[in-house]
């Protein structure tokens, strides 16, 4: 009994060691895609970006953070209190929660014994993820209604319509996916795609689907909807300050980061790489890989952010139910009789 | 009429399929913004970094000294009357006996004072003259909270006599047109 007890204590202690470190990436990762983001706009608009703080501005998002914390924490006088801060704290605890069904890599070998490299392996990894994407809209609306400001309202709405409307879309072309792989667990479906047999190759038309989406669900431009000053002032959280605000803005990159996490794992082999073991350096080849193909893809977003022009609402709208959900029902078809014809 | 060859002919026509699913034209501009990425930037870090000015450029005045470091300027009003801005005033006064290394000649000015939010930085001080006193140099006149900030006294025109407190007016010098009616006297 005392041995089950000491097993059971030892996975819960590793669980933790893992979650922490995971959380600490996250955070890190967020924090340094403030500044990535910040430097890549000035690059393509040709100019230096952030360099004051530490060598070539790299510890502008610490000076950042200082300052979020000192604002003055501000509250409408007519706020719905608990509420009002109830909702960036969703928000985030959301954004942060979807990183734990993914697989960083396969196992980590360490002092003669393996870690699994994935804080909880559940057989429904997908759904896991589109039930906590979908959560995220809880924060906005609770933000953008608590704050008790039309603005504030306005832009929850949008930015809520807007991500509804575009998960049916991302779920479709997901089911595709899951066809092909044929489980619904995101490790299965990363260790599917050994060599180059990535997703990708099969589910060109369902990736640029979940790709447009993802950008929609993150809030980014070209679906920025949420944020517009000349419309909204500043969207769902107009009246938030200091940390909270902190946690609004911090919350999206690390969807960013989650959603370019879920991309890379779902349609571009997650730790695998054709002639890199994710085995090699004790299991640590398979995180590096998987964190390249992320910045990859985080660069990708920030660099269509610094592109392309915003869509007019009703563009938007007529994207996510008019093109994008009858192209990702049409890519399932096309899935479904993929594999009758040819077998999997 | 058309008054450029740049002008574009609207037309509301239907996007063909290539235009209507957008991708092409979003690769297309993230190629540009991607050349852009490895581009020079075109920043002038500013405090650090000073962009040159052109010769021509007029900015704060100075009042020259000449080499033994005594004031050019002799209080004529010249320089006053050109001024369109009306942003010069001076107090003039005579020289008194044993102020000769101060002062070039008998008549100096005692106060002589532009208001830099006045002035429009046209040069015609500095083309009327007589005496090459006073001349637009490529400083920038500096930022003030209040207006009595910006009524600049002697102490802020007149350069010091020490060389390196001196202020080049070299490029100046060569880019102050000679009034046409100089040279025709001169013949």
């Amino acid at each position: 009994m005392s041995i089950f007890l000491l097993f059971v204590f030892a996975v819960v202690v590793e669980k933790m060691i893992l979650i922490v470190v995971l959380f600490t990436i996250t955070l890190g990762v967020a924090a340094y895609s403030t500044y990535g983001e910040r430097k890549i706009a000035a690059f393509m608009q040709d100019r230096i970006g952030p360099d004051r703080a530490g060598p070539w501005g790299l510890l502008q998002p610490i000076a950042d953070g200082v300052k979020m914390f000192t604002k003055e924490d501000f509250m409408p006088n007519q706020a719905e209190k608990w509420l009002y801060i109830l909702a960036p704290g969703a928000f985030i605890f959301v954004a942060c929660m979807t990183s734990a069904v993914i697989p960083w890599g396969t196992q980590l070998t360490l002092f003669g014994g393996s870690i699994d490299l994935q804080v909880t392996n559940i057989n429904i990894g997908i759904l896991y993820i589109m039930g906590f994407v979908s959560l995220g809209v809880y924060g906005i609306m609770i933000g953008g209604w608590a704050s008790n400001n039309k603005y504030s309202l306005y832009g929850a709405i949008r930015a809520s319509s807007q991500m509804i409307s575009y998960e049916l879309a991302m779920g479709l072309a997901l089911i595709s996916v899951v066809m092909i792989s044929g489980s619904l667990s995101l490790r299965d479906i990363a260790e599917q795609q050994t060599g180059f047999g990535w997703n990708i190759i099969y589910q060109p038309l369902g990736f640029i689907i979940f790709f447009t989406c993802a950008l929609a669900e993150c809030n980014r431009a070209p679906f920025d909807m949420a944020e517009c000053e000349t419309e909204l002032i500043g969207g769902y959280h107009t009246e938030y300050s200091s940390m909270k605000l902190g946690f609004f803005l911090f919350a999206e990159y690390i969807n960013m980061f989650i959603s370019c996490a879920v991309i890379s794992t779902l349609y571009f082999g997650g730790y695998n790489f054709p002639g890199l073991d994710p085995a090699w350096l004790g299991g640590l080849m398979g995180p590096i890989v998987l964190f390249a193909k992320i910045f990859f893809f985080i660069f990708v977003f920030m660099w269509i952010r610094w592109t392309l022009p915003r869509f007019r609402y009703d563009q938007l709208m007529h994207l996510g139910w008019k093109s994008l959900i009858p192209l990702a029902i049409l890519n399932m078809v096309l899935t479904g009789g993929g594999i009758l014809l040819f077998g999997n | 009429m058309q008054l450029t060859n740049r002008s574009v002919h609207v037309v509301n026509k239907k996007m063909n399929f290539w235009e209507r699913i957008y991708l092409p034209a979003i690769l297309k501009g993230m190629s540009i913004t991607i050349r852009h990425f490895f581009m020079k930037p075109a920043t002038v870090k500013y405090p650090d970094q000073h962009r040159e000015f052109a010769p021509v450029f007029r900015g704060w005045h100075v009042l020259k000294r000449d080499e033994q470091g005594r004031e050019n300027c002799t209080a004529c009003g010249l320089c006053a009357v050109a001024c369109p801005a009306e942003a010069i005033t001076m107090v003039a006064e005579e020289r008194e006996k044993g102020e000769e290394h101060l002062y070039k000649e008998e008549k100096y000015a005692a106060v002589y004072e532009i208001n830099m939010l006045r002035c429009i930085f046209c040069g015609l001080c500095e083309e009327a003259c007589p005496k090459e006193a006073i001349f637009l140099t490529d400083r920038i006149v500096p930022s003030d909270y209040a207006r009595d900030g910006f009524i600049f006294g002697k102490d802020m025109l007149v350069e010091g006599t020490t060389p390196d407190k001196r202020i080049d007016v070299t490029k100046r010098q060569k880019h102050v047109q000679e009034p046409k009616w100089a040279s025709e006297t001169a013949k």
